[in-house]
């Protein structure tokens, strides 16, 4: 019976070609709207944990700071039990990661010697609470001229992470309302004008699930067929721009997107596809198809 | 086969199409209905497909009472009621052959099964090298010949034919009228309401007459005497 249905799925929608490509193309951009808000919110979560994961404090110290000044205040937080671990950055290894950061950007490697890079203490502590704290004992330190702590750059973050949550969640609510409003409309609208067929159904006997199973099939399809072309459109989006945003993001490395991720993508978009897709025709056939 | 027991069907207050009808129709036998415009004959049709409901009585098909049956048995009852209308009321975007195969779907046949039995079919009502044509290419009485094929394919005990020579020329009429004359020679049901006084007349059947929605006469071999 599955093939009796797939086949007056196809009937349907090849009868009314253009209503297909609109719903299909609603689909396509509410689809659209949400692999990016998700992706966004993924991605902006990965930055935060990346950064959260990170307790770090680090300290410059100012030109002339002696072997002895650094060992003592290494010595100092080693012996602290809030501190995870303490790691020394000569001017040397800090050239060493300019270059590396900058490889490809030979005009700023001509410009920078090891003279001008200033050698820092990385503090690892093992509460992200305990930074602040570390930063302040590392502040009093006459040797050092500058204390970054990265809790400014995670409230940033987090302040941003919040808003893509509730701006694209919203968008995406209302996409996914719209998108299931022009279902219940079109699939209305193809009830009343194929009026006579299913008249002419019941009269040979078709039962009501019979009748109305091609309509949600037909609505299923257009969501299903919407995300499918998004995630590829989606997919290819990403490679293509895998390049330039890594180079972006700089240290955080959350590009090439793990392929699990993109079928877990898909999958949830298949599964958000059949609710829109099968909720608005089936409100379209409980509301339009008297049987 | 057919029985109607004291059945009245009211439309509204003001209006009765049929009023406490008591008929009973045989298997096998070939009835016409008769009667003026209003007098009732296309409700007792659609009463019998349960597309109406009667207002009071009983009818039954074959035993069963189809008023008091559930509204999940009515696509089993209609499967077993095949019905040919005036005009004709077949898909236009569908071919011949898809229009009957339409019958056999719902049923759930297999693909197979259905291109036996609607090839079966076509060549029955003679038409079936007319299969891929739609019905916007077909004459009136291929039209109608395709509507008794989607009727009969799935092979129903009761073909009820609702003035289905109405729109034919009279030429066409008779084949028509031949070709259900034919299917009725197999055992199958025929009830049909028709204007047509010279069928009636030629082929002498049962003839039930309705007036004002009550039966006037029922004679045997009856004439068209309205």
């Amino acid at each position: 019976m599955l093939n009796t249905y797939i086949k007056f799925t196809k009937r349907n929608i090849r009868r009314t070609p253009f209503q297909a490509l609109a719903a299909s193309m609603i689909m396509f951009f509410t689809f659209f709207a949400l692999l990016i808000f998700l992706i966004l919110a993924a991605g902006s979560q990965a930055v935060l944990r990346y950064y959260e994961s990170k307790p770090q404090v680090i300290s410059f110290f100012k030109d002339g700071t002696t072997a002895q000044d650094v060992t003592a205040i290494q010595n100092a937080l080693s012996q602290d039990a809030r501190v995870m671990s303490v790691k020394f950055i000569s001017k040397e290894e800090a050239l060493e990661i300019y270059r590396e950061r900058n490889k490809n950007d030979p005009t700023l490697l001509e410009l920078v010697t090891a003279n001008i890079l200033p050698a820092s203490l990385e503090v690892s502590t093992t509460d992200p609470d305990e930074l602040a704290p570390i930063a302040e004992i590392l502040k009093r330190e006459p040797v050092v001229s500058e204390v970054i702590v990265p809790e400014d750059v995670v409230a940033t973050l987090n302040s941003a992470t919040t808003v893509i949550r509730v701006v694209g969640g919203a968008t995406v609510v209302f996409l996914i309302i719209f998108a299931t409003l022009v279902i219940v409309l079109i699939t209305g609208f193809k009830i009343r004008t194929r009026r006579n067929e299913i008249e002419i159904m019941r009269l040979v006997g078709a039962s009501p699930s019979f009748i109305r199973t091609p309509f949600i099939l037909e609505g299923i399809s257009y969501g299903l067929f919407g995300a499918f072309l998004s995630w590829v459109f989606v997919y290819a989006l990403l490679w293509y721009f895998t390049p330039l945003l890594n180079n972006y993001m700089g240290e955080v490395k959350l590009l090439p997107v793990s392929p699990i991720f993109m079928v877990a993508l898909l999958g949830s978009s298949v599964i958000i596809a059949i609710i829109i897709g099968g909720l608005g025709s089936l409100g379209a056939v409980r509301r339009y198809l008297r049987i | 086969m057919i029985v109607f027991e004291n059945v009245t069907k009211k439309f509204g207050s003001s209006t009765t199409a049929l009023d406490d009808i008591s008929v009973e129709i045989k298997q096998g036998e070939f009835v016409f209905l008769v009667g003026s415009s209003g007098a009732g004959k296309s409700t007792l049709l659609r009463i019998l497909t349960k597309e109406v409901s009667p207002s009071s009585g009983k009818v039954l098909v074959n035993h069963k009472d189809i008023i008091k049956i559930k509204t999940s048995e009515v696509p089993h009852l209609r499967r077993n009621v095949g019905m040919v209308f005036q005009d004709f009321k077949l898909l236009d975007d569908l071919t011949v052959f898809e229009n009957v195969a339409l019958t056999l779907e719902v049923l759930g046949k297999t693909s197979e099964e259905i291109t036996k039995e609607v090839e079966r079919t076509l060549k029955l009502v003679e038409i079936w090298d007319r299969r891929n044509l739609f019905p916007r290419q077909l004459s009136g009485g291929e039209a109608q010949r395709t509507a008794i094929a989607r009727a009969i394919v799935g092979k129903p005990e009761v073909l009820l034919a609702d003035e289905p020579t109405g729109d034919l020329d009279p030429q066409t009429a008779w084949g028509v009228i031949q070709l259900l004359n034919e299917i009725n020679s197999w055992g199958t049901t025929v009830l049909m309401a028709t204007h047509n006084a010279e069928i009636v007349n030629t082929l002498k059947r049962r003839v039930i007459v309705l007036k004002k929605g009550k039966i006037t006469k029922d004679t045997k071999e009856g004439k068209y005497d309205i």
